[in-house]
């Protein structure tokens, strides 16, 4: 019976989206994310186990693969693409309160920095992990970080940037929002960040590649639960 | 002007410039500041890097319009503005150069995923070829479209320079080394499937820019040559990964140390040799000097 959330978690992992996807090429034809998130409902599964079982499974592994350079952002958005279609099976299980997100995580690259896509990579990864994500787009001044939360409290705030002239400006943005809110967990990372400059800057942790950002806030949680 | 193409047939090494950012932030750009704004608001500045980099002994200086496209522009709201920076950018390095340096426009990526769809290939397109055609009409030599990772983008921006100009396009790509060792861009593209596939959208020169340092840059071109001997091969290094001190971003590789390290990029027949990132007038006037005496000892 479990069989189809390893099907599922498979298609997740490559992503496939959907039957008639040509993508990834090796499984054309063959049911993808669409099809088996509406059998494995059909089946009597429920949505909480469909999301563990299957969809953050998969996302686990994309994540793994990713940092292990076996596949590439296209794979990655493919696969981003596979879990939000089998995702809109599960809405409906979201708005009746029976399945929890694990959290709010709010993303954006830094002031004066226009860069996307490394942002948004974390951004998948995360909610692929089953957190509620709040992507505050590029070139996020401090006082929209602050904004949102206010928003929402109980949150965990990334920053990213790609250029070495404004990671100097995470600075500015990680000192008012510790003054402000000196508990706030700040995760920074992006291509010319590194330990020792979120050390420097007292962000709470340097995140070199996409899932550790999630293994992180997933550790964070676990550890407030205590 | 002798055309670049004629120059590198001739056999001789050629030297294009080093960064134009991190120059143009030494002459107080600020880093929320649109820097191609700048050919318009302080040509004088653009025009002092354009013309060090000539008086450091460059064949090839770039323009000032990495982030010219509408696309890009498009985020700081200038994207009307596009022709009209474009032209100044080319115009500024056209008389910066002076009679024999040679100036390559200078296209970066959009900043856009094709396979996202946020942005359709017309769009893309049509941004790259506004973007081409005023650099030709501000006196661009031939245009430089670099720092790509995705082979969609760089073949659309290729097909936009072909259809739209005269100009010979030269085209590189950012790597990184992967765990296994061998270099990828972030979009999975290995050295060898970006120079089949930009030869056959109809670049004249290929190769890297950008990346982590000198060392990197002699595996890819390595790379490169293992698949095509023969092909035009240009090589932009990155004075090595940047580190924070004191709040501003320092550069570790010194001009004397990458200068000593050319004849690495000479074994493998680079044509064309400049800095990317962090490089300075410094470091290509160390770099005249080591090409010189390869070109007259060759």
């Amino acid at each position: 019976m479990e069989d189809i959330l390893e099907q599922l978690s498979q298609c997740i992992e490559r992503g496939k989206v959907d039957i008639h996807a040509a993508f990834p090429s090796d499984m054309v034809g063959e049911p993808g994310a669409d099809e088996l998130t509406i059998k494995a409902i059909a089946q009597g599964f429920s949505a909480e186990e469909i999301l563990n079982k299957a969809l953050f499974s998969g996302m686990q592994m994309v994540g793994v693969r990713f940092r292990e350079n076996q596949i590439f952002i296209p794979e990655v958005l493919m696969a981003a693409k596979a879990m939000s279609t089998a995702m809109t099976h599960l809405n409906s299980f979201f708005k009746q309160s029976i399945i929890q997100q694990k959290g709010t995580f709010i993303i954006g690259t830094a002031a004066g920095d226009m860069h996307d896509i490394g942002k948004s990579l974390v951004g998948m990864i995360v909610e692929g992990g089953g957190w509620d994500v709040v992507d505050l787009g590029t070139n996020v001044s401090t006082q929209m970080f602050i904004n949102a939360i206010e928003e929402h409290p109980d949150c965990i705030v990334g920053i990213s940037a790609l250029l070495t002239t404004t990671m100097l400006n995470m600075e500015k943005t990680v000192n008012e929002i510790k003054v402000k809110y000196p508990n706030k967990h700040i995760l920074v990372g992006g291509a010319p960040v590194n330990q020792s400059f979120c050390d420097s800057i007292g962000a709470n942790f340097y995140s070199s590649e996409p899932h550790t950002a999630l293994d992180y806030l997933n550790t964070t949680l676990e550890n407030h639960q205590q | 002007m002798r055309s670049i193409i004629d120059r590198i047939k001739e056999g001789n090494v050629l030297l294009s410039d080093g960064a134009w950012g991190t120059m143009l932030f030494h002459l107080g750009l600020e880093s929320t500041a649109c820097p191609e704004l700048w050919n318009i608001t302080n040509p004088d500045k653009v025009y002092q890097v354009a013309k060090s980099y000539v008086h450091a002994g460059a064949d090839i200086i770039e323009t000032n319009s990495f982030g010219g496209s509408k696309l890009k522009l498009d985020m700081y709201g200038l994207g009307d503005m596009a022709r009209d920076i474009n032209h100044a950018a080319a115009r500024i390095s056209r008389e910066a150069a002076g009679e024999d340096v040679c100036v390559f426009g200078s296209i970066g990526p959009s900043g856009k995923i094709l396979m996202m769809g946020d942005v359709s290939m017309t769009q893309v397109y049509d941004a790259f070829s506004e973007q081409a055609i005023s650099l030709e009409e501000g006196g661009a030599n031939a245009l430089i479209i670099e720092t790509m990772t995705a082979l969609d983008e760089a073949d659309i921006a290729i097909k936009a320079v072909k259809e739209n100009t005269s100009l010979p396009v030269v085209c590189t790509f950012t790597f990184d080394k992967t765990v296994k060792g061998d270099y990828r861009t972030m979009m999975g593209v290995s050295p060898a499937e970006m120079v089949s596939t930009l030869i056959s959208s109809g670049a004249t020169i290929v190769g890297a820019n950008c990346g982590n340092g000198f060392d990197g840059m002699v595996e890819i071109a390595k790379e490169i040559r293992k698949t095509d001997q023969s092909v035009y091969l240009m090589i932009q290094a990155n004075a090595g990964i940047p580190e924070i001190l004191d709040g501003e971003s320092n550069y570790k590789e010194g001009p004397e140390e990458m200068a000593a390290k050319l004849p690495y990029l000479f074994e493998q027949n680079v044509n064309i040799i400049g800095g990317c990132c962090g490089t300075t007038p410094d470091h290509i006037a160390h770099f005249a000097d080591a090409i010189k005496l390869h070109n007259e000892n060759k």
